[in-house]
């Protein structure tokens, strides 16, 4: 067994939450500067063209690109042979977080109850997700979700009769419904399949995927690319004020399913599709 | 490129469109949710509220802490609709203006025209940026909140657009409108 010391996850989720709030993803700064090039609308262009400054700002002066630091979301991927020593991963995982957002001047945003919402004053505990891999590595990846964008998040349970047109109508409506909302541009995150939790999940963790990756499978990732074009006709645009910049990415991850269902899962992202990973 | 200054008068508000880009300069309070809410109940207590909304504009944002030296940390807008529920009665209280981002109810935008308001949106997850207007900050009320406590802040140009003006114009509408017409002619 590898041992990794649990003060050395607590490190790395310190650094990871502070440097996701202050630095855009470059595949996602680029993504942007391209969807402005290709932005005919002015008003749009002209937005686009202050969210790009906003990424610079945030990154000069290290400061939170959005005041909404988010819940923060944790992705373990633990290989089998590797064993924690001098803590409980998940106590080290949420030390990590308390201390980053101290340090770091992120705000605090959790309730310890989501009726008597009683603010936990260090922003734990973060939604970790674990699974268990081969190997003797730990991946950790830190994604702080803001919650104007996950508040616009929608799950159905469809028929398997209506099938593929079903789920692209779904994804349709959601984007609609969102509108200005969320903050378009957005990221789209589509879990497919599955149970109930299993395709939220899948929406959830497609939002780590590098914004030059489509799905494996030719068939999900024509679907990705159909869905992209289909949401940037909607004329939503940056902010809601009208263009071609809807959204930014579509991304799908689907799973085997039971014979009586076809459930669907779209998790909307904002522009500041924010998210670190570290592999120790 | 217009500019105001707080406190608003209606006359300030009459000429102002959906998609008008303008600057605010002047004192402005910041609540959400929470502090709306006590707002309220305050209200329907027939208590009296712990800041002057007469011309007054309410900017939805809950900042970053501020690192020493500075008045305030990242300061871009939340989202508006979970303030439908309370905005009405703050505007019979003589609220002039919000800032925002996103759509408002049908009753909110009613209310915005029968009062001579308007609701702007700043720039959703501009906050880096939007923090270089704001010149200084003060807690007013409800500290206990924290990110949710009312703050009297100072703006200097601070840039936001029009979204639903006093003529029941909204920019979500229109804007999409014009770009889809502007689309199929193009």
């Amino acid at each position: 067994m590898r041992q990794i010391d649990a003060g050395l996850i607590t490190e790395s989720v310190k650094k990871m939450v502070m440097e996701a709030n202050y630095f855009l993803p470059e595949d996602v700064y680029s993504t942007i500067k391209e969807a402005q090039d290709k932005e005919e609308w002015q008003l749009a262009s002209d937005i686009l063209d202050k969210i790009l400054q906003n990424a610079d700002i945030a990154k000069n002066d290290q400061v939170p690109m959005c005041q909404d630091t988010g819940m923060a979301v944790v992705f373990v991927e633990m290989g089998q042979e590797v064993s924690i020593v001098n803590g409980y991963i998940e106590d080290a995982i949420n030390q990590g977080i308390r201390e980053g957002y101290e340090e770091g001047y992120l705000r605090k945003s959790v309730v310890g109850d989501p009726l008597n919402r009683v603010n936990t004053k260090d922003n734990t505990p973060g939604i970790i997700h674990y699974s268990i891999v081969p190997g003797d590595k730990l991946k950790i990846t830190v994604a702080p979700k803001g919650f104007g964008s996950e508040n616009m998040s929608r799950l159905k349970m469809l028929k398997p009769a209506e099938g593929l047109e079903g789920v692209k109508d779904f994804v349709l409506e959601t984007v609609e419904l969102a509108g200005p909302n969320p903050c378009p541009p957005i990221v789209v995150g589509v879990g497919i399949g599955g149970t109930m939790e299993k395709a939220a999940f899948l929406a959830k963790k497609s939002l780590m995927r590098s914004f030059d990756s489509y799905n494996e499978n030719p068939f999900y990732a024509d679907l990705e690319k159909e869905l992209l074009e289909k949401i940037n006709e909607l004329g939503i645009g940056p902010q809601g004020f009208g263009g071609k910049t809807t959204a930014l990415r579509v991304f799908i991850e689907y799973y085997p399913t039971h014979i009586a269902g076809l459930p669907v899962a779209v998790n909307i992202q904002c522009h500041a599709a924010r998210h670190k990973e570290v592999v120790l | 490129m217009k500019k105001l200054t707080t406190p608003l008068k209606v006359e300030d508000l009459k000429d102002l469109k959906a998609g008008d880009n303008v600057t605010i300069t002047g004192y402005i309070y910041t609540a959400r949710d929470a502090a709306h809410k006590r707002l309220v109940e305050l209200l329907e207590e027939g208590k009296e509220l712990p800041i002057d909304l007469e011309g007054a504009i309410i900017y939805y944002v809950g900042p970053t802490p501020a690192r020493e030296g500075e008045p305030i940390g990242s300061a871009g807008p939340t989202t508006s609709y979970r303030m439908d529920s309370y905005t009405p009665q703050l505007l019979d209280q003589g609220l002039l203006g919000m800032i925002g981002k996103g759509k408002r109810s049908q009753e909110v935008k009613d209310k915005i025209v029968e009062k001579g308001a308007v609701y702007f949106a700043a720039i959703g997850g501009a906050a880096a940026l939007i923090k270089k207007a704001i010149k200084s900050a003060e807690i007013v009320a409800y500290e206990d909140l924290g990110a949710e406590a009312i703050r009297k802040i100072y703006v200097e140009d601070f840039p936001v657009t029009v979204v639903n003006d006093a003529h029941g114009n909204d920019l979500y509408q229109s804007g999409r409108k014009e770009y889809l017409q502007w689309l199929k002619e193009n």
